[in-house]
């Protein structure tokens, strides 16, 4: 074969090679790119917002770069924002007790939800699917519509209230609606399915013949549980409880309409700071201080899901 | 064998359950009601379905479900194409650059805290009306694309997890055979992950139908969707007439869900069989 036909076949061969990986750099680069600037930019944008100051105009933020004479771009940062968050009591207390709102609730969810997902997991055949759709179900009705239920059933004409005094538990109707405690319901309730979808997908895929051997050699089956079942189940438990918890911090929906008007959560004030005082600025600090709290925890997420799906 | 064990697992499955069932049936079953003071129960007229029929005439509310299933189906198109681009990625191709980074930005937004993610999706918005002069004001568009960005993260998951399944040596003998790869992805891949883009569409549709913090921070003046509508309402307190409306909501998601799962569930037992013919007819 001649040198020229040669590379001719070379080339060729190159081509070949070079259309799939068109194809494939498109594949990526599309979903990518749309993040990129929808999810990751919109960051950067809020970054600097944070480092601005509120003016009246629309929008009411001063502009952080600004071109001055002779061809100087001006920076003005504002760190203003940050030590004024830091330095009220009011947003560090939000801030706290959004931790402990959503700690308590993701233990709430993980006592209750993990024997669910153990019953289903170990549910005879066509009970499982039925058992598994209905924990579906609630997943797909509306989030506004099941927390708005509560507020029927707590009310002080409510359900709970109805109930309470006809059993003559009580002699006049409980505050139930806008307390704390009408808080913790609903967010178990909301964030419940989360909780119990991979609880479920990691008991069921639990090597039954373990448990068999661990009874054959007389072990308890409450021991059997807590030495082989808990641990072997364990990426499931990190994922439910960070499924729970790290939207259950910012969460806006269920303290405003469960909640009473002295119910401090984050996901709140960050709302109120934007809608109600049109503070762009201090809305912005506190959801770049809010992402920080929670940035570990997504990663920690996602390396839990990354080492589920490898195994 | 009932032991005290599975008693207690038992008895909390009906506990879970009844926990998560007793609210909504008791709005359905207030949604009969009679009487505008909304717990108590009119023996007298009820049931009814009276908050029914009014809904049907509320032009505020048929305008709002316009718009909502314009936006959820957009949206849910939008978010199964560049979901299933995204799962094919990352299931796929295991080693690219910025692999880590596209897996987090995959993941991020279904766990992030939504008055994060509206808030930075509408200082985007602003600044890019600033900068270039699109998107001008806010309203159905930046809807949608803000809802594509967090349901398509849903979409990935669902995609990908059969994506896992699929038997890869198919995909081989097509490309042994001389089919190019967009072909093989068409006439192989496409069909066997058909059911897990299905289920995507119909979840990615029902998070936009439903989403109201991320919409509050992107709509703008006359885009009002059906959650922010319910939402402005029950601020105020429980209605009959939104009773009876997340009556009809709840009802069409529980049709579409159990008629999903059954289908699945079906054909499932019928490729079980075929394949048991097969095994017992070579």
């Amino acid at each position: 074969m001649n040198a020229a036909g040669a590379l001719a076949a070379r080339l060729q061969r190159r081509a070949v090679a070079a259309r799939p990986a068109l194809g494939r750099r498109l594949v990526i680069a599309l979903p990518y790119l749309w993040l990129a600037v929808f999810f990751l930019a919109p960051f950067l944008i809020v970054l600097k917002i944070a480092f601005s100051n509120v003016q009246l105009s629309m929008p009411p933020v001063e502009p952080v770069f600004s071109w001055a004479a002779d061809q100087v771009v001006q920076i003005r940062l504002h760190l203003s924002n940050f030590s004024f968050v830091f330095g009220d009591q009011l947003y560090v207390a939000a801030f706290l007790n959004s931790l402990q709102v959503a700690g308590v609730s993701t233990l709430l969810a993980l006592l209750i939800g993990y024997p669910m997902a153990y019953g289903i997991a170990r549910a005879p055949g066509t009970w499982r699917n039925i058992l598994f759709l209905l924990v579906v179900l609630p997943f797909f009705t509306s989030f506004l519509l099941r927390v708005y239920a509560w507020m029927g059933l707590l009310g002080r004409s409510g359900l709970v209230n109805g109930l309470l005094l006809k059993l003559g538990l009580v002699h006049e109707p409980l505050q139930l609606l806008q307390t704390d405690f009408a808080v913790y319901l609903g967010m178990v309730y909301s964030y419940l399915p989360f909780m119990v979808l991979p609880l479920y997908s990691a008991i069921e895929k639990l090597d039954l013949t373990l448990l068999e051997a661990a009874a054959d050699l007389g072990c308890r089956p409450t021991k059997a549980f807590f030495t082989i079942t808990l641990p072997l189940t364990r990426e499931g438990i990190f994922a439910g409880c960070l499924l729970v918890f790290i939207p259950a911090v910012g969460e806006y929906v269920i303290p405003a309409l469960l909640g009473g008007p002295d119910t401090l959560m984050i996901g709140r004030v960050v709302w109120d700071e934007f809608f109600a005082n049109r503070d762009w600025p201090v809305a912005s600090a506190l959801a770049i201080v809010l992402l920080a709290v929670l940035s570990g925890f997504v990663l920690l997420l996602q390396r839990v899901q990354a080492q589920e799906r490898e195994a | 064998m009932p032991g005290r064990r599975s008693l207690f697992v038992l008895g909390m499955l009906a506990f879970g359950f009844a926990f998560l069932y007793v609210p909504i049936l008791a709005m359905i079953a207030y949604s009969f009601n009679a009487s505008r003071l909304v717990t108590v129960w009119d023996s007298a007229n009820s049931p009814t379905l009276g908050w029914y029929v009014e809904l049907l005439h509320n032009s505020q509310v048929l305008d709002a479900a316009r718009l909502s299933l314009r936006i959820a189906s957009v949206n849910a198109t939008g978010a199964v194409i560049l979901g299933t681009l995204a799962a094919f990625a990352l299931e796929r191709y295991r080693r690219f650059r910025g692999r880590a980074l596209f897996g987090l930005l995959t993941t991020a937004p279904m766990v992030l805290p939504e008055v994060i993610t509206g808030l930075s999706l509408l200082l985007l918005f602003v600044a890019l009306e600033q900068t270039i002069g699109w998107p001008s004001g806010r309203g159905a568009t930046t809807i949608t694309i803000a809802h594509m960005t967090f349901s398509m993260a849903y979409a990935i998951v669902v995609i990908q997890a059969r994506l896992a399944t699929v038997d890869r040596s198919l995909e081989d003998a097509a490309m042994d055979l001389g089919a190019r790869p967009w072909k093989v992805f068409l006439v192989i891949t496409l069909p066997l992950i058909a059911p897990a883009i299905a289920s995507a569409w119909v979840l990615a549709f029902i998070l936009s139908w439903d989403d109201i913090v991320i919409t509050s921070f992107v709509s703008g003046p006359g885009s009002t969707t059906l959650p922010q509508l319910v939402f402005s309402k029950v601020r105020l307190g429980v209605s009959p007439d939104i009773n009876a409306l997340a009556s009809i909501l709840v009802l069409i998601v529980t049709v579409v869900v159990v008629a999903a799962g059954t289908y699945m569930a079906r054909r499932d037992r019928r490729r079980l069989r075929e394949a048991q013919a097969a095994v017992a007819a070579s």
